[in-house]
């Protein structure tokens, strides 16, 4: 018995890891396709039919391409920062049920590795460590626009953990579990059920931070291209910068299912359509994401300070006491 | 089998690291290798089956310790060594070495004794946190609630320290209303 569970266990990692890393090199090309139509360009066409062999050009381009170390920077930081990126990231999808359980020749499969009764709390803090990755990248390049980045890394991290933690609470307190399988069932009976009706307030601010543990476009600071070049990534060449990205779009698919998850209904009943329901949610959130980008100017370091201590930290601490009020 | 194997695993990479932030003189390797540690740590809790704990454990270390980041930026050029000022050896590692001897005695006395005992057995069917919040808010609630006081009082404290001029917007001011603000600091300082 306990053998099998390794083996199953095991079979479940090597899935994920090689589903998500390959989603993330397709994720790189969806997003360049829909930026290029939302600005009127064709985006990659040259490799292969409409341009879908570019993932495996930029692929073999990274893999092959001279692994540079410059002098002056700290090394083994320099070398592990971009490790802890992509390793943080598919750690923490430990907890995230991506499917509802199934029956394989005859075997019944729980499409999630560890069903810990804390997930929400332990996936939140994984990302949450991911964010280690830019700060000493940037902090070991050695180079000022990376050490601009890595400040800007610690000052995102620290402040919208706290409107993360803050805007789920609200949920938490309702469904009385920080299990996402519990949250998925309290949100089972239909649409109706769905946490963003109750808590629409808390979806928002959720998703509004999501924008800024993932580094994404209103809030790409970090590694902003017109002012501090690539940020903590500016040192960075070949697989390196590869395993960045990969933990970057990894997050993002990650962070799409922990919000369906969470506010959003999930899986449902658990049915097939259901399933279906669940990767189209993760689908709606991704294309979002690259949405914002397309259509969104980054803002200031202040005005990102600004809107979270000023707007989004006393919303959510609002949003909870009246919560609490309902709730007694 | 693999809780042992995972105690001894952890137990190795959480001294190991330590030992790296105490010894080193790089301050990036210090400060990574203490978040390791920290992080390294929750594995503990894990074993013992308090996943609450854990998570707690590593989401208010790794806060914490980038906190430390930030400082190490401010003071350091964290590429650099930092040259120590080596005072007796003999005596720091004399000290060190008595103190943890101590924390060991300190520890492991009640457990010789045989002396350990749950005030607050498990509670049937209640889960991880239910556990951690029902001991929290009926035996612990006063040192809960001075704890929050307490840090109400720093963050007071930071606020007044830090907001000197926290109606002024240095971005939207002009240049010369800039250099007019500096001179009138120089003057208040001098």
């Amino acid at each position: 018995m306990e053998m099998a569970y390794f083996i199953e266990t095991i079979i479940k990692i090597v899935v994920i890891l090689l589903v998500f890393s390959g989603l993330a090199g397709i994720g790189t090309y969806f997003e360049r396709k829909v930026l290029a139509f939302m600005q009127r360009r064709l985006g990659p066409v040259n490799v292969g039919p409409f341009g879908l062999l570019q993932v495996a050009a930029d692929g073999i381009k990274l893999f092959t391409k001279e692994d540079i170390v410059p002098t002056n920077v700290v090394g083994k930081i320099f070398k592990i920062a971009p490790v802890i990126t992509a390793a943080t990231a598919f750690m923490a999808a430990a907890a995230i049920p991506f499917l509802p359980s199934f029956t394989l020749f005859g075997y019944e499969v729980h499409p999630i590795v560890a069903d810990i009764n804390i997930g929400i709390l332990y996936i939140l803090g994984i990302m949450g460590v991911g964010l280690y990755g830019p700060l000493l990248g940037g902090m070991a390049s050695a180079n000022k626009f990376s050490l601009i980045s890595a400040a800007r890394g610690a000052a995102v991290f620290i402040s919208y953990e706290v409107v993360t933690g803050l805007s789920i609470l609200a949920p938490i307190m309702m469904v009385g579990s920080l299990s996402l399988v519990d949250f998925n069932e309290y949100q089972a009976d239909g649409i109706t059920s769905w946490i963003v009706w109750t808590q629409p307030v808390a979806f928002i601010l959720f998703w509004i931070a999501a924008f800024a543990e993932t580094g994404r476009t209103p809030f790409h600071l970090i590694a902003n291209d017109h002012e501090i070049i690539d940020g903590f990534g500016t040192e960075y060449s070949g697989m390196r910068w590869g395993l960045f990205f990969i933990g970057e779009y990894a997050n993002m698919f990650f962070i799409s299912f922990v919000i369906a998850l969470l506010f959003l209904g999930g899986y449902g009943d658990g049915s097939f359509l259901g399933a279906i329901g669940l990767l189209l949610k993760v689908a709606f959130f991704f294309f979002f994401f690259l949405w914002t980008r397309a259509a969104w100017p980054d803002i200031r370091p202040d005005q990102l300070m600004w809107l979270c201590w000023k707007v989004l930290m006393p919303i959510a601490m609002i949003n909870i006491l009246i919560t609490a009020i309902v709730l007694m | 089998m693999f809780e042992a194997i995972a105690f001894y695993l952890f137990a190795f990479l959480t001294i190991a690291m330590f030992y790296i932030t105490v010894t080193t003189s790089q301050a990036l390797y210090a400060l990574s290798a203490l978040a390791a540690g920290m992080i390294f740590i929750s594995a503990f809790f894990f074993i013992l089956g308090a996943d609450f704990l854990g998570a707690v454990q590593i989401i208010v270390y790794s806060g914490a310790v980038m906190a430390l980041y930030a400082f190490g930026m401010m003071f350091f050029d964290t590429t650099r060594d930092v040259k120590e000022k080596q005072g007796n050896k003999a005596i720091i590692i004399g000290l060190s070495s008595l103190a943890a001897l101590l924390v060991v005695v300190i520890v492991s006395a009640p457990i010789v004794g045989n002396n350990v005992e749950a005030f607050y057995p498990m509670v049937e069917g209640a889960g991880n946190t239910q556990e951690v919040g029902m001991v929290l808010f009926t035996k612990y609630l006063v040192p809960f609630e001075v704890a929050a006081v307490m840090l109400l009082v720093a963050m007071i404290a930071g606020i007044v320290l830090a907001g000197k001029k926290m109606d002024l917007s240095l971005t939207l001011m002009s240049d010369s209303e800039l250099m007019n603000m500096k001179e009138e600091d120089k003057k208040v300082n001098v």
